[in-house]
């Protein structure tokens, strides 16, 4: 029996991912990246 | 014909690799900068530091934790900005491999196998700690940067800023050690981050990967997807013996044929290896692999 959960969870997921792409989310997410996050290094 | 039989063998490399590879703009190491390239905004299916002076990707914990603790003030403006991409994309990964990136690409996690590699005494992780990884993920994760904001409506990281060690060993250290300028800033909060790094240091060379057991966010999120992913593990029962060899080479130390698809396993493979009456096995895409029984070749 083929299994479909996984192929779901994955058009699914992948639904979200491109709809958070469509919303500009990898900008935010650059943003934030290219910053030094001083909460990390324990300064912030 | 196994598809992951050579590269089992040379899993280390994978790992090493795979910290390279993630971390693969050096030059920044005597700069004291960090990389910032437009492929920063891709997330890396493991817990990587962004601050990392070499890091060419961004951690999905952190970007996650920016979302929850910029969501407040987003929806107060009328931006529409929720970490689909981040949830989506750790999703993806997670319905395909489950928890494989912990096992073979993760940094944080083939320091820990290296670090249990010193000669000491060794503890055992007591199970329940499992359970504390996902406490973490959703206490310091979505929870306190969605509740506690400023007036502004920001929340703060707090996975990052009062326990992840990889930052501190990633980009704390690395940062405050090249610029003068962040050296000048250092109080309570980097003794305590470098403070609680030690602790985790001493606490993998006596466990097996006690951070990825008891407490990684990232590893509680991809675990979940171990039971519903393409890649799945499988135990024969009939051909197991539970002579407890997989769980001795284990690096999580799971009991594999308890469950095998285990949101504990970080689906390394030196159980398919470890098992000698063929018990053990994978399958992904229709491709399938069980462990050699050796009692095939060796009839009593």
């Amino acid at each position: 029996m083929k299994r479909r959960l996984p192929w779901l969870l994955l058009t699914f997921f992948l639904g979200l991912m491109i709809a958070g792409l469509l919303l500009g989310e990898y900008k935010m997410v650059l943003e934030k990246a290219v910053t030094v996050c001083l909460d990390c290094i324990g300064i912030g | 014909m196994g598809i992951l039989r050579k590269p089992r063998a040379r899993r280390a490399w994978y790992q090493g690799f795979g910290a390279l590879a993630i971390n693969a703009w050096l030059p920044n190491w005597l700069s004291g900068q960090i990389f910032q390239g437009k492929v920063k905004g891709v997330c890396v299916p493991v817990l990587n530091c962004y601050s990392c002076p070499s890091a060419l990707g961004a951690c999905p914990i952190g970007a996650m934790q920016t979302f929850f603790a910029g969501l407040r003030f987003n929806l107060s403006v009328a931006e529409k900005k929720f970490g689909l991409y981040v949830i989506g994309l750790l999703g993806v990964v997670g319905s395909v491999v489950g928890r494989m990136p912990c096992g073979w690409l993760c940094p944080f996690g083939f320091l820990q196998e290296l670090m249990h590699k010193i000669p000491t005494p060794k503890l055992r992780v007591p199970r329940f700690f499992s359970y504390f990884r996902y406490v973490f993920l959703a206490a310091l994760v979505v929870a306190l940067p969605l509740l506690i904001v400023d007036e502004m409506g920001f929340g703060q990281t707090w996975f990052c800023k009062w326990v992840c060690p990889a930052g501190t060993l990633e980009a704390g250290i690395p940062l405050v050690l090249l610029n003068e300028g962040l050296r000048g800033l250092v109080g309570f909060m980097y003794y305590w981050k470098v403070g609680l790094l030690v602790l985790f240091l001493g606490w993998m060379t006596v466990s097996r990967r006690p951070f990825c057991r008891a407490v990684c966010p990232l590893g509680a999120i991809l675990g979940l997807f171990n039971k519903g992913s393409l890649f799945r593990m499988g135990v024969d029962d009939e051909k197991c013996t539970l002579c407890n060899k997989c769980r001795k080479d284990c690096p999580v130390d799971i009991k594999i044929y308890e469950s095998a698809n285990s949101p504990d396993c970080v689906r390394c493979l030196k159980c398919v290896d470890s098992c000698k009456y063929g018990a053990v096995s994978y399958e992904f895409l229709g491709k399938h692999e069980v462990s050699e029984d050796v009692r095939v070749k060796t009839p009593a």
